[in-house]
């Protein structure tokens, strides 16, 4: 009924539309695209590669050109706002009852998942590098996502947890297992420190500083060569036992290692295996203490400073204690990260703490929507897991590991899973305030 | 003027705010009595806001004393800071400009406002995380509390709505409400009739007056709505450029010849 009453289509507009955005693929193409520096003998030449220019360009037109068309033909004019409104409820509606099965299953599928018959070396590993994010995601999510407080240098939390464990262990012959809660310690110690003056701060003035303090922590590590190594990092970090039995192929003398103790052949696996159940009950644990946390006064006045600090004053909240406890949880969390990353490793040098670690970690929070426990999991396994899975597309990686971002924040700018459910509630949750009226 | 043997429950002497040169205020003095209602009025820019901020901590006034006496102990307001004052000396306030927590249900803002409780209640969260029962039975009541409100401002239905989904109106008897479950002594209104309909204003002076009846708590309101301030107010203090120009009982305000000069203007 609506086509009757819709103009017909301004193509002059819909061509001038697609020809500025060809024009834009064009200048960003002719550098990205066009010209490439190639080795020669006697120095570097240029390579031209106008097709692909050509190629870029013309795609960019025709596909704007029917999103355009697409759009005028689709769209009705006015989309009345209760619909939206019911659309969205919907969506949280689904949102909840999915959240509900997929992650015991998530749970499940990670405890299965070194004995499935795929699983290779590969993807154990990448499954551990997935899960140190999902605990940093998940960490940072308490300082972001709950408390609001936007930190931009997270990643220095996770260098002090990783230094502390490699230190620790260096100077003092401490295990493993000594050394994971000292870390977190020292860590929220760290935290602390640096919340203590500049948590009066807000907003973007708080990501400065925070930012500022991330770099740092890395220039100190650089430069206390005496201290920490400096740019040669720390290496022989001493690997985690099994509660006292190492993984080491050599038996060595009135002792045993984990392979003897439990009458297995020697396999390098085991260790590899180990450190991902570790990391999977290290995420686990953050995950359910978040959890929890949100149900408890303090969880609730994370949010609620998040919402509006003015007025947690007004009822009592002190708003510098809350905020501190946020940063230092969160901080914790990172320094357990840290120090598993350590022994995961074995070799720690301030590169791998460096801003654009933060910036990922940041990434997976605000993609998976502020918050959401399940949508930094999701986050984690396609920014972590999608660059692995994208290696095969070599130079073309990074555009769309970009282009998947934008699409996210286009369709879903509040994050992949942005709902919000109560930690308490009155009423059953089918409950609606029509329905209950009806009913009366 | 009326005469009470009783110690005020808030007692202001001398208040004056400074804000580099502009004086917000201007050595204003006046009382506020348990279980009555003062209302707080006076054109735009007079210092009534300004004077809640001192109240309630917001800001540290430049001279002045304003004591709390709730009976068993005595506080000196002006030298609390911020979030003490709703701790200790159980002040609560709404605001001009509504801040509720808009992602939150209606029934978290409700248990938010019961922070302090709870967090003593749940150890300093630790008893919590651990599941003690005392805590089972703090979140109960607080929850029971919680519930006591709703009902009285008409939202048990809403409980589990987002706060900011709620229209204009319920969000400022939310607010209400929720400052009411800080258990307050004292509870200051910042314009709670703005944006109201008739109707919503009918609802929320009987709201306002239960509150004082059966709670007997003090209630100070800062009001534009005459037909609020005028039924509702045992007592009206008159503030203009800053300074206090009428205080008595809303007979003798009506009458009273600054007042009507600072509304309408003097005549020529």
């Amino acid at each position: 009924m609506a086509k009757a009453t819709r103009p017909p289509l301004n193509w002059l507009a819909l061509f001038k539309e697609s020809g500025v955005a060809a024009l834009i693929a064009l200048g960003l193409s002719i550098v990205m695209f066009g010209l490439r520096t190639v080795d020669q003998q006697g120095g570097l030449g240029v390579q031209t590669r106008w097709s692909w220019v050509v190629f870029a360009v013309v795609s960019v037109f025709i596909g704007r050109l029917v999103l355009a068309i697409y759009r005028e033909t689709r769209q009705p004019p006015h989309t009345p706002s209760g619909t939206q409104d019911s659309e969205q409820n919907r969506f949280a509606e689904f949102v909840r009852k999915i959240s509900k099965v997929v992650a015991p299953l998530l749970i499940i599928f990670a405890i299965a998942l070194p004995f499935l018959p795929f699983s290779s070396r590969y993807i154990i590993d990448v499954a551990t590098l997935v899960l140190t994010y999902i605990m940093l995601g998940w960490g940072l999510n308490i300082v972001v996502g709950l408390a609001g407080l936007l930190d931009l240098g997270y990643v220095a939390f996770y260098a002090v947890g990783a230094y502390s464990y490699a230190l620790l262990a260096y100077y003092f012959d401490f295990s493993f297992w000594i050394c994971l809660p000292l870390a977190g310690i020292f860590a929220a110690t760290f935290g602390i420190i640096l919340g203590f003056p500049v948590l009066r701060l807000r907003g973007d003035y708080l990501a400065i500083v925070t930012l500022g303090f991330g770099e740092i922590i890395r220039v100190v590590l650089i430069n206390w060569y005496t201290f920490t190594g400096g740019p040669d990092g720390l290496s022989s970090i001493p690997r985690p036992s099994f509660f006292g039995l190492p993984f080491s192929r050599r038996v060595p003398e009135d002792s045993e290692t984990f392979h003897t103790f439990f009458g297995l052949d020697y396999s390098s696996m085991h260790r590899i295996i180990f450190l991902y159940f570790l990391i999977l009950a290290l995420a686990l644990i953050t995950n359910f203490f978040t959890l929890r946390m949100r149900k408890l006064p303090l969880g609730r006045a994370w949010e609620a400073l998040r919402e509006d600090e003015t007025a947690c004053r007004s009822l009592g909240i002190n708003p510098t204690n809350t905020k501190l406890s946020a940063f230092a949880i969160g901080a914790g969390f990172a320094g357990f990260a840290g120090s598993f990353f350590a022994t995961r490793q074995g070799f720690i040098s301030p590169e791998s703490f460096t801003f654009i670690e933060s910036a990922v970690i940041l990434a997976i929070v605000v993609l998976g929507g502020m918050g959401s426990q399940l949508g930094v999991v999701i986050a984690s396994i396609l920014l972590i897991g999608g660059t692995e899975l994208f290696r095969g597309l070599e130079e073309f990686r990074m555009i769309t590991f970009g282009g998947l971002m934008v699409a996210v924040m286009v369709w879903k700018p509040r994050g992949l899973l942005a709902h919000r459910d109560p930690t308490l509630r009155l009423h059953a949750p089918s409950h609606t305030p029509e329905s209950h009226k009806s009913n009366t | 003027m009326k005469t009470n043997a009783s110690i005020p429950l808030l007692t202001v002497e001398h208040l004056t705010m400074r804000f580099g040169g502009l004086v917000a205020i201007d050595d204003v003095s006046f009382t506020v009595q348990n279980a009555e209602i003062t209302a707080l009025i006076g054109p735009n820019g007079a210092g009534k806001t300004t004077v809640f901020n001192c109240l309630t901590g917001f800001y540290t006034p430049t001279v002045g004393r304003l004591t709390l006496n709730t009976g068993t102990r005595r506080y000196l307001l002006e030298r609390m800071e911020g979030f003490h004052i709703n701790k200790h000396a159980s002040v609560a306030r709404t605001f001009q400009n509504i801040r509720l927590f808009p992602n939150m249900s209606v029934l978290e803002n409700l248990i938010v406002a019961q922070h302090n409780r709870l967090m003593r209640a749940s150890w300093m969260t630790i008893g919590g995380l651990l599941g003690l029962p005392g805590y089972q039975k703090a979140q109960k009541q607080a929850v029971d509390l919680a519930r006591y409100w709703l009902d009285k401002v008409e939202l048990t239905d809403h409980a589990d709505v987002d706060a900011g989904n709620l229209p204009y109106g319920a969000q400022r008897r939310l607010e209400i409400a929720r400052a009411m479950c800080t258990k307050p002594v004292l509870l200051c209104l910042d314009e709670p009739a703005a944006g109201l309909n008739p109707k919503e204003s009918a609802e929320l002076n009987q709201l306002i007056s239960y509150i004082k009846n059966e709670h007997r708590i003090g209630i100070i309101l800062i009001e534009h709505d005459m037909s609020v301030v005028m039924k509702i107010s045992d007592h009206i203090i008159v503030l203009d450029h800053g300074s206090k120009i009428a205080d008595g009982t809303p007979e003798a305000i009506k009458e009273d010849p600054a007042v009507i000069a600072a509304y309408l203007g003097e005549e020529a």
